[in-house]
């Protein structure tokens, strides 16, 4: 029904257009055939239109920065994620002041030139000193971003440690995640697919002796201002491990490990605090009641963020961040790989 | 040289004269070698592909705004795939893997480079024809054929590549992963490697056109910007695509062979695979290879047609000519070392990272220079508002908004936590997808009295420009909020994370926007279908610009000039020069005495 009702719509659209075209195609006969040309009245009304609906933009950028800046992930809670945003905050910045130079300019010359009965543009093919201007000031200012973007980087990839990192695995299958602690040795043991059988869903090789106190669990747990080195697996497709609140992301390759470092900052008690994620959660929490849903309460989580699958939408895992005792009272808690294999 | 070609050229005419090739319906209009009905062809069918991908947005956004929720019209569409009118996960996965396949490459690619390089080329450098002709209508039926079978894949029973346009293995590998990776993905396959077949004809030629058949005193210095624009696309093309190609090709051995280039220690579907020893990110590298350099494989024809239509309609020469040429260049020269910024979160050697980065940022120098020197060709110009000009404009703006946040993605450090976020989506859509897509809406109203000897109408192209300029922005420009509160893209649904419940309302309204700028998209069909056979008659040079196409008659014929090819005496921007009696002064006119050649 709605099928045909939508077909019967375009017919009318397409008979009305045909109508207007013919009735403006008779009257532009009537005007002698100008009527199709582009003259200073176009001009006017099109220079003016850019100049409005271009400000209208660049103000509604504006207006959407008051309304949704809020939206932006909260602080960050781990080490690096520090850097990582005072980074941001000034690549924002730079960004954002060439584009509210820029955009207004472009508009406004647009208006401010746009075409009369007789003048005429003026000649102007180059500019040898303007252009080197406009080579060299972008050439400063990313000269500025790339080194201190390459030097964030190496901190984040090449991490110098006061203490030994605690070894965890994250492995990613469609469509969940599952952790592996590498327990009192801080060793992982050696794990393949061709090791997976029922309750073995990591293929752990119960051979190796450094698999024994290995821990398998489908929480993240984390202490707070330990290092973390993660080792990322996947056993079916790629899948990105990625930790926003922890501005962490890294690919799980089949048939590879990759690795990431980061060390949590805020414990998930915490973070619950901070104001800007209270008022995230109470606007989510309003949207929520007005549904009818569960009352949310704020988690650290990890999402899946390479497409991976029909679910893919749906892969996730906590995130619970805590102080060392807790974490080692958690950890006793969890079954080693030797009680459970 | 110069006279050799002109005698050639004369002798063709003689040629042409002799024989007045009598041409039936198939002759001209399906298998013809005439360049400008060939451009006409990428044109209609680059337009029908856009269609679709166009129309499979609107389904998706429709899903993201409302997921899960029923609508009759999803069912109409997807039948089996929305059943009870609530779309299925892998058809969502399938319609925004089609959609991108069918934009970047069907409509951006063949529907933009095919259709103004074809038409273009010989008529702006004063050739009669492309140097090969039979190559040329080849291109076209490779890339008609690679079409058939993209939209023929829409219908297998498992349904259509659903694992994204990138199509990464493991997961478009195997059949088990997802059910797009049957039946689809093989199809998916066969049509790019078509594709790349007719890239690679159709861009030899004209590359060799460009260097072969310039009229006497068409140096390279004095080409329009549009064909130094399709010159270096054409052998980024050239020197990219093959490599997709093997991409391609290797990973149809791992799908069909049981290679394993891409594939190692996978456990899927309770058993474990006997692939082993391959890589998937190699994979990546090779897509990317061709991937990076192909975003200006798209952009470079846009930012050619819009130095052009820029020029003319301000009236004034293109500010910088030797800037805008250099800076084509040193972009064609970077893409090509660039395509790890696609990769900073596979797990590369940090190192590279670096690299990349550096590389990738070195980019927006010479984007910034194109940029400025758009806008100070607007400067003191007496502009004229074409429907062609308004797009152009519009892509200055979206090309520096979109090009901007790329100062992010490009540092390997910031993106760590945008990587494959909306803001990605943002980004991409509006410094590719839209700046592209407005530079070929520019071109069809500049060039469509070439195209098709008749005007389209002025109004319904101002309605059709200002509702798309708004919509666009209005679809894109929120996703960067969306990207910044840490939404991945590629979600069929966002529900299942409580922390992204309050984005519902901007997806809502973005998916308003969508729909409104789809319809607008109606107008302009309309215009276009409606002008090539009612709109008014074109005169000759009805934006009186400069370049040598406008030297042709309007009525097409094979040969492109009834006499002698033009010989070019000048730059193609003459225009407004002090001394001349109009505003604009052809690149066949010679100097007059005392006057000084232009740059």
């Amino acid at each position: 029904m709605s099928a045909i009702s939508i077909i019967v719509l375009i017919v009318l659209v397409i008979l009305t257009l045909v109508q207007v075209m013919r009735i403006s195609e008779i009257s532009s006969e009537i005007q002698k055939g100008k009527d199709n040309e582009v003259g200073p009245k176009d001009n006017n009304t099109q220079g003016r239109l850019m100049l409005l609906v271009g400000f209208g933009f660049v103000i509604s950028v504006l207006v959407m920065y008051a309304a949704w800046g809020r939206l932006s992930l909260p602080e960050p809670s781990s080490a690096h994620g520090a850097e990582i945003d005072s980074l941001w905050n000034v690549s924002m910045l730079i960004i954002n002041v060439v584009f509210f130079i820029v955009q207004p300019i472009l508009f406004y010359f647009a208006y401010k030139y746009r075409g009369k009965k007789g003048t005429k543009a003026t000649y102007y093919e180059h500019n040898n000193r303007l252009e080197l201007f406009w080579t060299v000031i972008p050439a400063l200012a990313l000269a500025v971003l790339i080194i201190w973007g390459l030097n964030v980087w190496s901190t984040l990839m090449m991490p110098e440690n006061k203490e030994e990192p605690i070894l965890v695995e994250v492995y990613g299958q469609q469509f969940n995640w599952t952790v592996r602690y590498s327990g009192q040795d801080n060793q992982l043991g050696y794990a393949t697919v061709h090791e997976i059988a029922g309750a073995n869903i990591l293929g752990v090789d119960t051979q190796d002796p450094a698999s024994a106190d290995d821990i398998v669990a489908k929480e993240l747990h984390l202490p707070v201002g330990k290092p973390i080195q993660f080792a990322f697996r996947a056993q079916d497709v790629i899948h990105s491990a990625y930790f926003p609140h922890f501005r962490a992301q890294m690919n799980c390759v089949p048939g590879s490990v990759t690795n990431f470092q980061f060390t949590p900052t805020i414990t998930t008690a915490e973070i619950r605090q901070n104001k800007d994620v209270k008022a995230h959660v109470e606007e989510v929490n309003e949207i929520r009641k007005a549904k009818g849903e569960d009352i949310w309460e704020f988690n650290y989580v990890l999402l899946c963020n390479k497409i991976c699958g029909a679910a893919h939408y749906n892969m996730q895992m906590d995130i619970i961040v805590e102080t060392q005792d807790d974490f080692d009272a958690w950890l006793k808690e969890q079954k080693t790989v030797a009680e459970t294999l | 040289m110069s006279t050799t070609t002109t005698e050639k050229n004369n002798h063709f005419q003689d040629h042409l004269m002799e024989h007045h090739h009598e041409e039936n319906f198939f002759t001209k209009y399906i298998f013809t070698m005439d360049h400008k009905m060939i451009g006409k062809q990428f044109l209609t069918t680059g337009m029908f592909m856009g269609i679709i991908g166009v129309m499979m947005s609107m389904l998706f956004r429709l899903e993201i705004a409302y997921p899960e929720q029923s609508f009759p019209i999803l069912e109409f569409f997807l039948g089996k795939w929305a059943p009870d009118g609530v779309m299925d996960p892998n058809m969502y996965l399938a319609l925004v893997t089609i959609h991108g396949t069918i934009m970047v490459f069907f409509v951006l690619t063949a529907g933009l480079s095919g259709t103004f390089s074809n038409l273009l080329i010989p008529l702006q450098i004063g050739a009669r024809d492309m140097a090969s002709g039979f190559m040329n209508a080849l291109s076209y039926w490779f890339f008609f054929l690679s079409s058939v079978i993209m939209v023929v894949s829409l219908f297998v029973e498992a349904g259509p590549a659903a694992s994204g346009w990138t199509v990464y293995p493991p997961l478009s590998a195997l059949p088990q992963a997802m059910p797009g990776s049957g039946a689809g993905m093989t199809l998916w396959l066969i049509s790019m490697t078509l594709f790349v077949v007719s890239s690679l004809l159709g861009s030899l030629n004209y590359i060799v056109t460009v260097i072969n058949m310039r009229t006497k005193g068409m140096s390279m210095t004095r080409l329009p910007l549009t064909i130094w624009a399709f010159l270096v696309t054409a052998i980024l093309g050239v020197l990219s695509f093959p490599v997709l190609l093997s991409a391609a090709l290797l990973l149809m051995f791992d799908r069909l062979l049981g290679t394993s280039f891409y594939l190692s220690d996978i456990f899927i579907g309770g058993e474990v695979l006997s692939y082993s020893g391959g890589s998937p990110v190699l994979y990546q590298h090779l897509f990317w290879f061709l991937g990076h350099p192909e975003v200006y494989i798209i952009l470079l024809p846009a930012l050619g047609i819009s130095s052009e239509v820029i020029a003319t309609n301000s009236r004034k020469p293109i500010f910088g000519y030797r800037a805008m040429v250099g800076s084509i260049l040193a972009i064609a020269f970077l893409s090509f070392i660039v395509w790890g910024h696609h990769m900073f979160v596979t797990g590369m050697n940090p190192f590279l990272g670096s690299v990349f980065t550096f590389t990738t940022l070195l980019i927006a120098i010479p984007s910034a220079v194109k940029a400025f020197n758009y806008i100070t060709t607007l400067w003191k110009g007496n502009i004229q508002f074409t429907p062609a000009m308004l797009f152009s404009i519009a892509l200055v703006s979206t090309f520096v908004t979109g090009g901007l946040t790329g100062v992010i993605l490009g540092d390997s450090a910031l993106d760590i936590n945008v990587h494959d976020t909306y803001f990605v989506v943002a980004h991409f859509h509006i410094v590719m997808g839209l700046s592209a897509i407005y530079g070929m809406f520019a071109g069809v109203y500049h060039w469509f009295p070439k195209l098709y000897g008749r005007m389209m109408n002025k109004s319904m192209g101002y309605a059709h420009f200002w509702l798309t300029f708004i919509t666009a922005y209005g679809v894109f420009f929120p996703m960067h909020f969306l990207g910044m509160a840490g939404l991945p893209r590629r979600y069929y649904s966002n529900t299942a994370f409580p922390m992204f419940d309050n984005l519902a309302d901007i997806n809502v309204l973005i998916t308003y926007f969508a729909i409104i700028g789809g319809a607008a998209q109606l107008i302009f069909l309309f215009n276009f279908f409606y002008s090539i056979w009612r709109g008014p008659k074109a005169k000759q040079n009805p934006w009186r610009g400069n370049s040598l196409e406008w030297t042709t008659p309007v009525e097409h014929f094979h040969g492109n000039w009834p006499g002698d090819i033009p010989v070019v005496h000048r730059w193609a921007y003459d225009y407004s020069k002090p001394g001349a009696k109009e505003d604009f002064v052809p690149q066949n006119i010679p100097l007059a005495e005392g006057e000084e050649s232009g740059h």
